[in-house]
């Protein structure tokens, strides 16, 4: 995909642990176009937010990461200090998990906005406050003046989520990354803070990269989706090609303990069993055939590669893919 | 914000109350009569008494404190009985020269302390953030005694730089009076900045760990502007209880360097009244330097308050 704003080749995230090498992040390939968005889905530790961090560089100063990143034409994995300080915030932003974390208690919700505006545009205090308030308003935030002098305990989880997300539009950035950005937050508000993430991409009419342990939030918000299991991709597929059929089982487990409205109350969810493989102890073969009810034979002993089913656009790794028709 | 203040003024009370107490009991329980010590060791029995009597020691303990905080309420701290001067006089003759002691002192451990906590943080494991953290505690653990003798013979008995000994007032002569101060404050400030680094050091390395942080490297910002603003001002907090801390302990604690460079400061002022057993003298004096820190750690408190808006707005 040379035509894409980001992508991201062969990148390997190794991370030293007391208890030996932790690979986060295991030969991923992955692109975005200008304009798409993308869904990364998987649980608790398989390497999504490695992968976000090792796109915006910001991986832990103990990690090695190989592979490339390139961004607009640029290799960000060998782009200097300086260079890379002027994209982030500017052509490329984010948005983290934790809202209550990820803006500073002490200093006030103007300051953090307006800081990042005067860093990369050219404009004045006033034109920066200005700045500010119609981005406060444009993610619907009440009145937006008077929140530039508060702080953020001020503000509600979702106001703050609110605010992160007028952070990271302030300087019209070409890629989002969400890192599962509603996560920390009611579920009356989830719903809120994905539209207006949609409506700002739409409008903006920037890349984004939503990173969810929650298929349910990449339907019908994404083109594309990525799943991922202990480091890898396992399944990557258009949207709609996705649920109309989805191959790997994992992926199936996925959306099959996802609650849904139509069963009865009290229905057990159908909850994957086991847990994610040790990341310090890789497996031989695929990393969900212990989990996997359809492993067998060459599962535990060969690693399936990442290849095409029926259409280019639609990859998998598994040597059982669940049949044609039979998608959710 | 003012309901803030109120509330820790009112905090105030009953810790002076305490502290006016302790005061007390500890002077009275000191051992010696005060009658005796005025009148010698020559006095008749008769005469002890009746001046026991005149001075109101015959009565229980807690009439003799009621009518201390009495006088006290009325600004009569009392007065030395062997010079004759009020102890609120001779307070206000000393504690200039301990309060100037105690400012030259804490800015140079804050002007040492600061930027080498800074610099320790942002490269937190370098060779560079080994060998300070080292040094500041080797320099931990030396007594101000000592530095200040290692000061006097560098700088004043070798290269004959500085007088080892005296005091001129800032008024009459601010050169003399600063040449005076340099070594004194340059000894205790040596103390200093050690706790200082270690403190602010440790809590910027863990602010730079925070998610804001990150945030603030992913939005672009130079890093000096992450070091000094993202991570500094919520550091700041534990630095100002340390610096709180060390001027309210500087107010009377500054008794060695005193002693040794010969200010005439309230460090000196106690340990005289200590060795001529002047009882009125010392818990006047206790008492007004125990105010004081009181008072600076209240000072802190608001402090605090003007740093972490989560404090003002009573969230913490």
């Amino acid at each position: 995909m040379s035509g894409a704003l980001l992508s991201v080749e062969d990148a390997v995230v190794d991370l030293p642990t007391p208890r030996g090498n932790l690979r986060a992040v295991d030969h991923v390939d992955l692109a975005v176009g200008a304009g798409k968005t993308l869904g990364i889905v998987g649980e608790s530790g398989c390497g999504k937010t490695m992968l976000s961090r090792a796109v915006l560089q910001l991986l832990p100063k103990k990690a090695r990461l190989s592979g490339r990143v390139m961004f607009d034409g640029q290799d960000l994995t060998t782009l200097s200090a300086e260079k890379l300080r002027k994209l982030r915030g500017r052509s490329l932003a984010v948005v983290f998990q934790d809202p209550m974390t990820s803006l500073n208690p002490v200093l006030t919700i103007g300051t953090q906005l307006i800081e990042t505006i005067q860093e990369h545009l050219e404009l004045d205090l006033a034109q920066a406050r200005q700045r500010s308030t119609e981005l406060l308003a444009a993610v619907g935030i009440p009145a937006p003046e008077q929140r530039l002098a508060q702080y953020p305990h001020q503000l509600s989880g979702g106001m703050r989520q609110r605010v992160a997300i007028a952070v990271a539009l302030s300087c019209e950035p070409q890629l989002l990354i969400a890192d599962e950005p509603t996560t920390a937050l009611d579920v009356t508000i989830q719903a809120q803070i994905l539209d207006l993430l949609a409506r700002e991409q739409q409008r903006r009419h920037m890349a984004m990269i939503i990173i969810t342990h929650d298929l349910g939030v990449v339907a019908g918000r994404t083109d594309e989706v990525a799943v991922m299991y202990a480091g890898r991709v396992v399944e990557r597929a258009p949207t709609p090609a996705l649920f109309k059929q989805m191959r790997m089982p994992y992926t199936e487990a996925l959306l099959a303990a996802l609650p849904k409205l139509d069963v009865p109350p009290h229905t057990p969810l159908p909850a994957i069993s086991g847990r994610p493989p040790d990341p310090t102890r890789p497996l031989k073969g695929c990393s969900f055939s212990p989990r996997c009810r359809y492993s067998a034979g060459r599962c535990s002993t060969e690693k399936p590669r990442l290849s095409p089913a029926e259409t280019l656009e639609h990859l998998y790794a598994c040597f059982h893919p669940l049949a044609a028709g039979s998608g959710a | 914000m003012l309901f803030f203040v109120a509330r820790r003024l009112l905090y105030l009370v009953p810790v002076l109350i305490a502290v006016s107490v302790l005061t007390f009991v500890i002077a009275s329980l000191l051992p010696g009569d005060l009658a005796y010590v005025i009148l010698g060791d020559q006095a008749t029995p008769e005469n002890v008494a009746a001046l026991r009597h005149d001075m109101g020691l015959d009565q229980p303990i807690w009439l003799r404190y009621l009518g201390w905080l009495w006088h006290i309420l009325q600004g009569d701290f009392g007065r030395s009985f062997r010079t004759g001067q009020t102890v609120w006089q001779a307070v206000s003759d000393r504690v200039p020269v301990s309060f100037e002691l105690m400012i030259f002192a804490e800015l140079i451990g804050l002007a040492i302390g600061v930027p080498l906590a800074i610099a320790c943080a942002a490269k937190a494991g370098s060779a560079f953030d080994r060998f300070m953290t080292g040094t500041a505690f080797g320099m931990l653990s030396v007594p101000t005694f000592l530095s200040a003798i290692l000061l006097i013979y560098l700088f004043a008995v070798e290269l004959r730089l500085l007088p080892a000994t005296g005091y001129v007032p800032f008024t009459e002569d601010p050169v003399a009076n600063l040449r005076f101060m340099v070594l004194p404050a340059l000894t205790l400030g040596l103390a200093e900045w050690p706790g200082i680094m270690r403190v602010l050091r440790s809590d910027m390395i863990a602010a730079l760990q925070e998610d804001y942080i990150a945030l603030a490297k992913a939005k672009g910002l130079k890093p000096s502007r992450i070091l000094f603003v993202h991570a500094l001002k919520p550091s700041s907090l534990t630095l100002v209880t340390i610096t709180g801390i060390n001027i309210g302990r500087l107010i009377g604690g500054a008794v060695i360097v005193e002693s040794i460079f010969a200010l005439p400061g309230i460090g000196r002022l106690l340990v005289g009244a200590i060795y001529t057993r002047d009882l009125i003298i010392l818990q006047g004096v206790v008492l007004l330097v125990a105010a004081g820190f009181v008072i600076m750690n209240f000072i802190v408190d608001l402090l605090y308050a003007v740093l972490d808006p989560r404090i003002r707005h009573g969230h913490a």
